[in-house]
């Protein structure tokens, strides 16, 4: 397809400004003007409507497909927060009215969202307070361990590591590094969980906190977590709770009962705000009564009379780490959904996101190698180590799903799993969808047998297949206007 | 997969060639392997001093990246500027003309917690 | 009561009796009893109905209808129709991160098309496909500077936005680096402070384009003065601004960031906004967050994919070059539709109408007695108003008259307590401004 920069024919345009009703006052001084012309599309509206309406076209999406994304939680996104997110008192809401004297008063209806969402997840997770800011599931990790540097640093004890498992999420290590702690990892047990003769082998008095992702990557709940809880508090360390998998713990697990002191949560994943293709996100951070001093500024806190209002005078917190009050337009999806659910529904949504965990990890157990032969959680991890042998690698199955309309599996991932295919179907899934999912990964083992180049080579039906990736990262192309060169030379005339 | 007599190796993967005290160093045809089409090589500067078993450079493919650590201390004096814009040297000529940096060595007696070849094929079974 | 699952109760039990158990509760076994939750008490689900009925309540306890003159960074600029008919297409809004390329040419190719013209708009060479928002994006520009410079030391003007620069102390506090602020002198940068301070030692210089107080200028003195000390120079800017402004490219900027929120986002109080970065090619595999490049298929045919991503998290992991793992994509798409509709000439017209009614309201403003507009240095769509008495007071009083007046510069700013910015988007008319001056004065004389 066309760049929407190819399409361009000067002259046309896509929206029209209003005429000034002012006239024309003013001019930029020379020396502050922009000389090289600017390179954005000369288009009208109809080609910017058919152009984004057709790449939208070229994607997979849960609205489209079925997309069972380990490690993903690709569930729906119900139309209702949508609309909710676009209301104009919430949507036009500007961020600095609060800020203005008196200011609280113009935004009550928006901190009450985010008190009344703190609130929510506080009894969903145990912990004793939240914050909303984080922009994201990453952000999140980084505040929180911020706040766990911080509460060391109060107690004046200088500690070096944070100790992560070795299944744990790329995010894990880099978010401890960028916050200057070296990382200790501890590897997996037969069983797919943190070895304990291990942990207890690596934990010294210089380790600041244990980060761990409950149920696991592997899909697994690690039963013996409260006795990691008790060695790490045992060296004063911070027990740190990764929230992405948090959707297959609601109403049966709190994080906060058995000892994690700070936690982060990723509300796409749990509380089902649109992916987006990537973000925005949201990552609000739940900490327990030792942290509470250390959260971000500012906190929206409930007064007497019933009002809301920020406070910022905090004089031990770890300061700003976003410019206002969080994602707002996600925070408030969620808190619709939340709502929606209630206590009932959100249960509901584990126990059937790990119904049909276990019921595609039974169907699919004896073609495809488990990693681990047990009941999973919300995910169920498989190798595609006998289909290898023949030929037909995990990749070579992913791709071959897209032709049948499946967004494949995650693949490569966990690192721990050779030829790893993670499967996470989901509770909005039904049982017939799944059924044809099975269907789909059995008949690619029998091809991996019979005909194992029917599944390579894929996929067929896509608009393209199988691109170089080895090119895009040796010729470097990020640009349109560079590799055209002509935007460097061009100027006003 | 291809191990030259004539040079040393380490655990790491990196091999040493040194002539009148001054050691090529690249990785080995096993590492470009294990590391699949080589897509960027972050070079040291001539003129740094590195010290043996230090990251002194750098090599991405599209999934993985991986530091090189240097075999031997000394300075370096001069890098193999065809990797900027041709990094697979490194998988066509893993030996030869895909070598990273030379380098003026500081302590002989470093070539003893090196392999030689034989030494570095035993090694490589041994991993598997 | 709408949890969404599609499973009836006899699919549930046809896949319980598939996996040989009696009840989902065997399926939990691995959470000891001991660890079942001490207390969830949630209220009971609601209906779709009630639930928009309770957010609408809610949202009418929000103040929607105050006519804004307030900006600091983030601006109430009209969005057409088309762009949030297109990103609210399922397609865009309910995929995920384009790992595989077959089935996400979409967002991919709108990624690719996003940096593009984040180049072309700014004058750089490399963009990545977004970061959070402008002041997480600073942020990770300094980091960035820090990383290819291997020094420590951060210079920041006064002028960048007070609310960036809490944030930046907030993450140079707890990740040890060195933090210098210059003050500020009639609204622009101390160039003798900066310059003071520049040395071998630094990583890079912030500045901010036009400032916190509206002033517009040209930093490429600044620049010279800081590449000779082999320091980087970052520069925050206001994407709409560029419509007219000399870019960050044409003064040799290194890095540069943006609020992309005026491009076609929503203020939705506070976000989701659009973090922008871009930088030279050269710098790109030092900059953070997800880069989409081009590339061909197996047959030939262009098509494009997540490149350069040995750098980041999922493969580098404690290396990486942020612990960053999603941008912000579908806002990166929303304003690249929004920039695609107004096209090269459409930000220009759009500028030049921030321009002019801004122009506009100082004039008016000047006219009322007691109340000085600075004019020390040309402005963009904001400008800075001394008052004769406390600002904060005076956009307490105008809340009353139906105006958001301006952002009162004393909360950031100690001994400014007088002072109050204004921001005039296109989208305020002859009459709400004329009103708007109208009310000012009869709040000032008052």
């Amino acid at each position: 397809m066309q760049l929407i920069f190819e399409k361009s024919v000067a002259g046309k345009r896509g929206y029209r400004n209003p005429v000034s009703d002012v006239g024309h006052l003013a001019k930029v001084p020379g020396k502050y003007q922009r000389q090289q012309e600017c390179g954005l599309p000369e288009v009208s509206e109809l080609d910017v409507v058919r152009h984004f309406t057709l790449l939208s076209q070229q994607n997979f999406s849960v609205d489209t497909q079925f997309y069972p994304l380990g490690s993903c939680t690709m569930k729906y996104n119900p139309k209702m927060n949508e609309r909710i997110a676009q209301m104009p008192a919430f949507a036009g809401l500007h961020p600095l009215l609060p800020q203005l004297k008196q200011g609280e008063k113009l935004t009550q209806g928006a901190l009450e969202v985010l008190y009344e969402m703190e609130q929510l997840l506080c009894e969903i997770t145990g912990m004793d307070n939240f914050t909303m800011q984080p922009l994201a599931g990453a952000h999140g990790e980084l505040t929180g361990v911020m706040m766990m540097a911080a509460y060391h640093k109060a107690k004046g004890s200088k500690k070096k590591y944070i100790i992560i498992p070795d299944s744990a999420h790329g995010t894990n290590p880099a978010t401890a590094a960028i916050a200057g702690y070296e990382i200790i990892s501890v590897a997996s047990d037969k069983n797919g969980v943190m070895s304990l003769e291990e942990l207890k082998r690596k934990l010294t008095g210089e380790v600041a906190g244990l980060m761990i992702t409950c149920p696991d990557t592997h899909g697994i709940f690690h039963s013996r977590i409260d006795e990691i809880a008790r060695m790490v508090h045992a060296v004063d360390g911070i027990m740190y709770y990764d929230g992405a998998n948090l959707n297959a713990a609601l109403g049966r697990f709190r994080p906060g009962d058995v000892g994690f002191d700070v936690m982060h949560i990723n509300l796409h994943k749990t509380f089902s705000t649109p992916h987006g293709g990537g973000g925005p996100g949201a990552g609000p951070v739940g900490v327990t009564k030792k942290l509470v001093p250390y959260l971000p500024v500012s906190r929206v806190i409930k007064r007497p009379d019933g009002t809301f209002a920020l406070n910022y005078d905090y004089p031990e917190s770890i300061g700003y780490i976003a410019s206002f009050y969080g994602n707002f337009g996600i925070i408030l999806r969620a808190y619709a959904y939340a709502l929606l659910l209630g206590k009932d529904g959100l249960k509901e949504t584990t126990d059937h996101a790990v119904l049909n965990a276990n019921y595609l990890r039974e169907r699919l157990k004896d073609r495809f190698e488990l990693a681990f032969d047990r009941f999973c959680m919300h995910e169920a991890v498989f190798s595609a180590s006998r289909q290898a042998v023949r030929g037909v690698h995990a990749l070579d199955i992913a791709k071959f799903l897209i032709d049948e309309g499946i967004h494949p599996p995650t693949v490569y991932f966990p690192l721990t799993v050779k030829e790893s295919i993670m499967i996470e179907p989901t509770e909005s899934e039904s049982k017939q969808t799944m059924d044809h999912f099975i269907d789909v990964m059995l008949k690619i083992d029998d091809l991996s047998q019979t005909q194992p180049e029917a599944v390579t080579n894929r996929p067929r039906s896509t608009p393209i297949s199988r691109p170089d990736e080895v090119k895009a990262a040796r010729d470097v192309n990020t640009n349109y206007f560079l590799n055209r060169r002509s935007y460097l030379v061009s100027r006003i005339s | 997969m291809e191990v030259v007599d004539y040079n040393l190796y380490t655990k790491e993967h990196e091999w040493v060639n040194i002539e009148d005290g001054i050691a090529t160093v690249g990785i080995s045809d096993y590492a470009q392997e294990a590391l699949g089409d080589i897509t960027f090589v972050e070079l040291p500067k001539a003129g740094d001093e590195v010290e043996q078993f230090e990251e002194f450079a750098s090599v991405e493919s599209v999934k993985a990246a991986n530091d090189i650590f240097s075999p031997i201390s000394g300075k370096v004096i001069e890098v193999n500027k065809n990797l900027d814009s041709d990094p697979g040297l490194i998988n066509r000529s893993a030996y030869e003309k895909g070598w990273i940096a030379k380098i003026k060595i500081s302590d002989p007696e470093e070539t003893s917690n090196l392999m030689t070849a034989e030494e570095y094929l035993k090694f490589l079974e041994s991993i598997g | 009561m709408a949890s969404f699952i599609a499973n009836t109760p006899a699919d549930v039990e046809e896949m319980l009796k598939t996996i040989g158990v009696s009840s989902v509760d065997e399926l939990f076994a691995d959470i000891k009893r001991s660890h079942a939750p001490k207390s969830f008490n949630i209220p009971p689900g609601k209906s779709e109905f009630e639930v928009t009925e309770h957010l609408a309540r809610l949202a009418a306890k929000n103040a929607a209808g105050l006519v804004p003159f307030i900006g600091g960074g983030y601006y109430d600029h009209f969005i057409p129709a088309a762009v949030t008919a297109l990103i609210s297409r399922g397609e865009f809004s309910t995929a995920y991160t384009p790992y595989q390329p077959e089935c996400s040419q979409g967002t991919l190719q709108a990624l690719y098309e996003y940096q593009s013209a984040i180049c072309t708009l700014t004058g750089m060479e490399a963009a990545n496909a977004s970061l959070y928002d402008g002041g997480t994006a600073l942020y990770e520009a300094a980091m960035m500077a820090a990383r290819l410079t291997g020094r420590h030391k951060i210079i920041m003007d006064g002028g960048v936005s007070p609310i960036y620069r809490k944030i930046l102390k907030t993450y140079t506090g707890n990740l040890h680096y060195e933090f210098q602020e210059t003050p500020v002198v009639h609204g622009q940068s101390d160039r003798a402070q900066i310059l003071k301070l520049l040395d071998d030692k630094t990583a890079a210089v912030i500045l901010q384009n036009p400032n916190f107080f509206g002033a517009i200028d040209d930093h490429a003195d600044i620049v010279t003065k800081a590449h000779e000390q082999g320091a980087l120079l970052i520069e925050s800017v206001y994407p709409v601004s560029l419509g007219l402004l000399k870019t960050p490219g044409e003064m040799d900027v290194d890095i540069v960031t943006g609020e992309g929120q005026s491009l076609g986002l929503p203020l939705n109080f506070g976000g989701p906004y659009l973090g922008i970065i871009a930088t030279r090619k050269k710098f790109i595999r030092a900059m953070p967050g997800r880069i989409v490049g081009q590339t061909v298929d197996k047959n030939g045919k262009r098509c494009f994919v997540n490149t350069l991503q040995a750098r980041e998290q999922h493969i580098r992991r404690e290396k990486a070059t942020s612990n960053i793992c999603t941008n912000v994509s579908l806002c990166a798409v929303q304003s690249l539709i929004y920039m695609s509709l107004l096209g090269k000439e459409g930000l220009k017209e759009l500028a030049q109408l921030n321009l002019d009614k801004a122009e506009f309201t100082r004039q008016q403003i000047e006219k009322i007695p007691g109340v000085q507009v600075k004019r020390s240095s040309p402005t963009f769509n904001e400008f800075t108003v001394l008052l004769p008495k406390d600002a904060s007071q005076v956009v307490e009083a105008m809340i009353a008259k139906g105006f958001a007046a301006g952002f009162p510069l004393g909360r950031y700013y100690p001994g400014m307590e007088k002072y109050m910015i204004v921001a005039v988007t296109e989208k305020r008319t002859k009459e709400e401004i004329l009103r708007y001056v109208q009310c000012l004065k009869e709040v000032v004389c008052s």
